[in-house]
């Protein structure tokens, strides 16, 4: 099997995965899980540290920065709004 | 970093770092399932942050890496302004805020792919599977980016939120998606040439905003739900490029999320997500209890009450029933209403707060803009929950909300709203509609609700009104 058709597969599963976990969220908590799914896709951080920490060409490690920039700003931000927002909801006692 | 380690453990580590990955993978998953429950959602979200730092962590010690400089650099910037934002932001902007935070999630995607172009001197060493999936990734990624952004400029007014439109927009916007396509397929043959790759970027942040542009400001969420998901997707083929399983699964995670959300968001609008991508409708000239419009023109007249009036009616129902509306926030009236709420439960009446599902900016908004106020979320109730206990309620207090309770929605089947789930409020035994004037929502139609026998009209600004309410009821003891 090539490597291309197993990423696939990993693919459609996860996306199956997604699919099932998501759809019982009740609405109380789609801006935070909206806010927190964004936060995880920032995953894409983990391919920017890949780049920027190669040694060889310089250009390709400024546009590593670049994206670790962004995912980073992505990543921290989300991750902290969502918890904001999570921490305020609050059961009656 | 895998230089500190003894060399036995060095030959293991590309092994041990993928396991350290299925781990992660498992903490992601584990954690958006703990996202779905009021009680759990915290430690969930706070399950996917650790997950994430682990993967973080784990790929320092990447062979690949050899220089930290940047790494080191980029991450204390990143976070700086990514915690600043996230400190800052006010609650009721918080569209913006995820429209702003993914733009720049899909510019990283795109960033990765260009950065993994860009450093192998010869091209044609990729595969051509290598080379369609980077391609993809900057597409994708690049329209995130410009969309994102373009729609944060909406939001904040920076652009007109009313669609922009040209003739032939659609049928441009198609050829030009389909033309980007074609070059993502040519690059795979012809690597080398950069005039396609530099074309293809180009043509994708273009995209973004010609997409995005002609889709009116109130649909926006709908919107930044759908490029969320696609900031799923870029992340994902940004996995497919460095060939990382964490980064194609968590990628496919985010992608289907925003997928069902954006479908969850089109439904409880009516609307099919064709129409709201390529039917330019609705302006952002709405937002009712916001703005003072002129009273609709119309002989039916509308019953007025006081302050005085609804203190004694609430103050004496065994039940009452507050739908909230995105005016209540526009009023910043949240805590004043929790104020009221409290005294009228000390008296012994039954408070539940009925939500619709794109009560507020985006959906579930309204419910983060009531926990804000300390509204505890056991007493917010969604629109399935809510609805068959209207037939059995005294009074609902309708406050800044107007197209969500309109019920026009069921009955007149050529307004622009028919078919859109309601709040059935009109099935209450009273209904008191807390508003500016008469002016219509952002769907720009007529309310029947208003004229109704049994509703009362308490014109005024969301918090003074409430503010009187809540002496009203004070002075009532």
């Amino acid at each position: 099997m090539s490597g291309l058709i197993f990423n696939l597969f990993i693919f459609v599963l996860a996306s199956f995965v997604g699919f099932e976990l998501i759809s019982k969220v009740p609405p109380t908590l789609h801006t935070p899980l909206m806010s927190g799914a964004n936060a995880i896709s920032g995953i894409t951080i983990i391919g920017a540290l890949i780049v920027a920490g190669q040694t060889g060409d310089e250009w390709a490690q400024i546009i590593g920065f670049l994206a670790i920039v962004f995912a980073t700003i992505n990543v921290v931000g989300g991750f902290m709004v969502t918890d904001r927002m999570l921490e305020m909801f609050k059961k009656k006692d | 970093m895998s230089h500190f380690l003894p060399s036995g453990l060095q030959t293991m580590l590309p092994n041990i770092i993928q396991l350290v990955y299925l781990i992660a993978t498992g903490i992601f998953i584990f954690g958006i399932k703990r996202l779905g429950s009021p009680a759990t959602a915290r430690s969930g979200n706070q399950l996917a942050a650790l997950g994430m730092l682990i993967g973080i962590v784990v790929t320092l010690f990447d062979q690949q890496i050899l220089s930290f400089e940047y790494i080191i650099a980029g991450i204390v910037v990143g976070s700086a302004i990514g915690a600043f934002l996230a400190k800052k932001v006010e609650m009721t902007s918080m569209p913006e805020l995820v429209a702003v935070f993914n733009g720049f999630g899909g510019g990283a995607s795109a960033l990765v792919a260009w950065g993994e172009f860009t450093r192998v001197a010869d091209p044609t060493i990729f595969s051509g599977q290598d080379l369609v999936t980077t391609g993809l990734s900057i597409l994708i990624g690049a329209i995130t980016f410009t969309g994102s952004f373009v729609a944060f400029g909406k939001l904040k007014g920076f652009i007109s939120g009313n669609p922009l439109t040209f003739p032939g927009q659609n049928v441009f916007n198609a050829l030009l998606s389909i033309g980007s396509f074609g070059l993502v397929g040519w690059l795979a043959f012809d690597p080398t040439n950069l005039i396609i790759f530099w074309t293809l970027f180009g043509i994708a942040l273009f995209l973004g905003i010609l997409t995005v542009l002609p889709i009116g400001g109130a649909d926006m969420p709908v919107v930044i739900s759908l490029l969320n998901s696609y900031s799923g997707l870029a992340a994902s083929m940004a996995g497919f490029v460095i060939g990382n399983n964490l980064l194609i699964i968590s990628g496919a995670l985010v992608g289907a999320a925003g997928l069902i959300l954006t479908n969850i968001m089109c439904e409880s609008m009516n609307r099919s997500l064709g129409n709201v991508l390529f039917g330019a409708f609705g302006g952002d000239n709405g937002g009712d209890g916001g703005n003072t419009g002129p009273a609709a023109d119309t002989d039916k007249t509308v019953h007025k009450t006081t302050a005085q009036d609804v203190a004694l009616q609430c103050s004496y129902a065994d039940k009452v029933i507050i739908t909230p509306g995105y005016g209540l926030a526009v009023a910043q009236a949240q805590h004043v209403l929790k104020e009221v709420v409290d005294k009228l439960e000390k008296k012994g009446v039954n408070v539940k707060y009925g939500i619709h599902p794109v009560a507020g900016r985006m959906p579930g908004h309204m419910n983060v803009l009531l926990a804000e106020a300390d509204v505890p979320y056991d007493q917010l109730y969604d629109m399935e929950q809510i609805n068959p206990e209207f037939k059995s309620t005294d009074v609902v207090l309708v406050i800044g909300a107007n197209d969500v309770v309109n019920p026009a929605a069921k009955t007149e089947e050529g307004s622009p709203i028919y078919g859109m789930p309601i709040l059935d409020v009109d099935e209450a035994k009273r209904t008191i509609v807390f508003k500016r004037s008469l002016s219509p929502g952002f769907a720009g139609i007529d309310n029947e609700l208003f004229y109704e026998d049994s509703n009362q009209m308490f014109f005024g600004d969301a918090k003074d009104t409430l503010q009187d309410l809540s002496q009203a009821i004070g002075e009532m003891d």
